[in-house]
């Protein structure tokens, strides 16, 4: 009987899929808050509240200039913007993260006030990964939070495949690796392996605050501060942990899949 | 109930002063606490302080029936002792830490190992049981596995297909968590704390908050109390969902798989509800919560809740109307109650053999001394009970919660803690998902933590693995490993 059941079941549910990219995104849950923007034309005087509301260290000040926010090592705690008086750090609900550069991910001097989204792979890698991106996953001295969110992507909600994107089990049969966590000396030489094995051309995704440069372990002996430190990283994806529509943005950025959706995006405002 | 002059009793999420903290000689303490445990009494921690350039043992154990917990400490030592775990092996991997973490040798070990050693290679490059044979293979997995998981190694001795041996070897995720603790608490400990496990971050956030607040002689106000206990539940929804959803797909079943990765989802969207987070991170801050769920996102929490509810439900039966489903994981992977005992089972893993280990119901504090979970229990110690007790756990969570969301108590959530008591010892149960974490921390004259031992329930579980894959196929494996998930960052620190 339980087939009947499962099949009705099934069909009254219909496709659980959902439309985005071709439809608008999935909104983020409200206190989220989505990418920090930065203004430090009004940060007032040098006040400086936000530097050691941060647990992560990721405010500083160059001598007599602006302020600086690494959103490379945000945890997305919102403290520095409760901190923040004149509003100079503020919240935009926006999802979108994935840059090409670690510098891109600083904020606060003028022209950087928000994170400069990352470009798409040149023409010649877009050909070879644009409709087939095969990535295994390294999980690397993090939470297991980030796997969990790079998991959901390859549930019905999301379905991954539907990009051709998948996950294999075999750095040999993948296009690139996508990294999580710290990077544990433990583990500095599993990842050194695995990127070995992957063949050329190839790319690397770091996922996460812990991937991108430590996290909220930044600093510890026992770590590497992130991917970076061990392999070539192409893609940052910002968050602790990154939300899923946050990682798959930046998954279809990546390949160049997005600039529909970014027009659809910009014409709503 | 303890007798024993060499410990003092204490309730979960209460502080101590470490002068109060019994001290014998090393006999006499070792003594006691082997007697402690003879008793029926469960080793919930055992670490070192040092002093010097000696080391005093600290153990606390925990008498669930009584709904207490007791501390000893020893005197200082140095060199070694005899080893625990000859006796009482669910004292082996804390002897293990023991001795990685402070030279202390627990003689007459029968496996002193490393437990997350860094020294410049990899975890996996020691040395191996091996069993000897021409029939006998060895199979290597991980640190790196097929799936997107975190890391660790296995290390199989086969006869044909049948498992004889399974060694488990971790400390990959090893990022220094609990070594960073003395001087603290600083800047970063809250969201380390929030990390130690990302899918247990209710567990340990709350068993630090606990013991900050007991340190700091108060609690947290109800309210905030009351919605740590809800989101405890969300957290215990979602990764129990998963797991039915993962152990489907290891067997193949794919409805129930499909369907429950979906869910997991709705229900770490409900978590973010609260905290715009879908991992927890910020609900608990020491002294209350950080966020407040006012009425209008209660409903919104409740409405959805319901009907995730009735989702898992619906593919939970799928599941267990199933006769190949039930085929597959009945009588695979056992660990018999009194094996469980042994090695100091906690959580899930301890119950689906029987044992009825529940920290929100043998240790009660927070609000659950207001409001009750039953204990979800079931025999056999196989991948069937295993998920049995969390479909049981899935549903009784869901009831618990639905209470809770429509009986909120007022007042604040959250209120600044004053500051932590000077040489005193606290010590924290929670049940998290996978069970019983424990957090411990003794200051310093200066209110500091001089140490802190965090222990997570794949600590003691691991073994319990390793116990099931005896004389079961090693293509078995997959689905046993998914019975227990257990987590290995929570091991690692
Ligand atoms: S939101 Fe990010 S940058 Fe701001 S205080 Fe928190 S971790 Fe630091």
């Amino acid at each position: 009987m339980f087939v009947l059941d499962t099949l009705t079941h099934r069909l009254k549910r219909g496709c659980e899929t959902m439309a985005y990219p071709h439809a608008a995104p999935p909104p983020l849950p409200d206190r989220h808050g989505g990418a920090l923007r930065v203004d430090a034309s009004k940060c007032a005087g040098g006040c400086s509240d936000c530097i050691p509301a941060c647990p992560t260290q990721a405010i500083g000040r160059i001598p007599g200039g602006p302020i600086q926010l690494d959103l490379g090592r945000c945890l997305f705690c919102k403290a520095c913007v409760e901190a923040c008086e004149p509003g100079a750090i503020q919240q935009t609900n926006d999802h979108r993260m994935a840059v090409r550069k670690r510098e891109d991910l600083l904020l606060g001097a003028p022209g950087q006030e928000e994170l400069r989204l990352a470009a798409a792979l040149d023409e010649k890698l877009r050909k070879l990964f644009g409709r087939s991106l095969r990535l295994r996953q390294v999980s690397a001295g993090g939470c297991g939070a980030c796997e969990a969110d790079v998991n959901v992507l390859g549930t019905i909600g999301w379905d991954l495949s539907r990009f051709g994107i998948s996950y294999v089990a075999s750095p040999r049969h993948a296009d690139g690796l996508l990294v999580t966590g710290t990077v544990s000396r433990n583990m500095e030489l599993a990842l050194k392996k695995a990127w070995d094995a992957v063949p050329a051309p190839k790319i690397v995704i770091a996922v996460g605050a812990c991937a991108i440069s430590g996290g909220p372990f930044i600093g510890h002996p026992e770590i590497l501060n992130g991917a970076g430190s061990v392999v070539p990283v192409d893609l940052y994806i910002p968050g602790c942990p990154p939300h899923p529509l946050t990682i798959l943005d930046g998954l279809l950025r990546l390949l160049g899949r997005l600039e529909n959706s970014d027009r659809l995006m910009a014409k709503a405002g | 109930m303890s007798t024993s002059t060499a410990f003092a009793l204490l309730a979960n999420g209460t502080c101590l002063p470490w002068s109060e903290v019994p001290e014998s000689s090393l006999a006499e303490f070792l003594q006691a606490t082997r007697s402690e445990l003879d008793r029926g009494g469960r080793l919930c921690s055992w670490f070192g302080v040092p002093d010097g350039d000696a080391v005093r043992l600290v153990s606390i154990v925990g008498f669930d029936a009584d709904n207490t917990l007791a501390a000893a400490r020893s005197a200082p030592i140095r060199g070694g002792y005899p080893a625990l775990t000859l006796t009482h092996p669910q004292a082996h991997l804390f002897e293990r830490e023991l001795w990685e973490q402070h030279g202390i040798v627990p003689e007459g070990h029968p496996w002193l190992k490393p437990v997350r050693r860094i020294a410049g290679d990899a975890p996996a490059n020691g040395e191996f049981f091996r069993v000897d044979g021409r029939e006998v293979h060895e199979v290597a997995v991980g640190p790196i596995h097929a799936g997107v998981i975190e890391p660790g190694h296995f290390r199989f001795q086969c006869a044909g297909e049948e498992v004889l041996h399974l060694e488990i070897a971790l400390g990959y995720q090893h990022r220094g968590a609990e070594r960073a603790l003395p001087g603290g608490p600083h800047r970063t400990t809250m969201f380390q704390m929030e990390t130690v496990a990302g899918d247990t971050t209710m567990g340990h956030a709350t068993a630090y908050a606990t013991v900050l607040e007991a340190l700091a002689g108060t609690e947290a106000p109800l309210r905030a109390q009351w919605l740590r206990a809800v989101a405890l539940e969300l957290e215990r929804l979602a990764n129990h969902t998963g797991d039915i959803g993962a152990l489907a797909g290891d067997v193949a079943f794919l409805p129930t798989m499909s369907a429950c990765g979906k869910i997991r989802g709705d229900f770490l969207n409900l978590t973010a509800i609260i905290c715009g987070n879908r991992f927890s991170r910020g609900i608990v801050r020491p002294g209350g919560c950080g966020y407040d769920l006012d009425p209008d996102r209660s409903s919104r929490l409740f409405e959805k809740l319901a009907a995730a509810l009735k989702d898992v439900e619906q593919a939970a039966t799928w599941f267990w109307d199933a006769a190949s489903v039930r085929g597959r994981f009945e009588n695979v992977g056992t660990v018999h109650a009194s094996q469980g005992a042994e090695i100091g089972l906690v959580g899930v893993a301890a119950r689906a053999c029987g044992l009825v280990r529940d920290v929100r119901f043998d240790h009660p504090t927070g609000w659950h001394r207001f409001g009750q979970v039953p204990v979800a229990v079931w025999p056999g110690g196989d991948v069937f009970a295993r998920a049995r007790v969390r479909s049981l756990e899935i549903q009784r969570s869901g009831q618990f919660l639905k209470e809770q969301l429509l009986a909120p108590p007022e007042g604040e959530i959250f209120s600044e803690l004053p500051p932590a008591t000077p040489d005193a010892l606290a010590v924290a149960l929670v049940e998290g998902w996978r069970g019983e974490v424990c957090h411990v921390a003794l200051t310093d004259s200066a209110g500091k933590f001089r140490r802190y031992k965090i222990t997570d329930p794949s600590f003691h579980n691991w073994t319990g693995l390793a116990l099931a894959l005896r004389g079961t196929a090693v293509s078995d494996f997959p689905i046993c490993n998914k019975s227990f998930n257990l987590s290995y960052c929570g091991h690692d620190l």
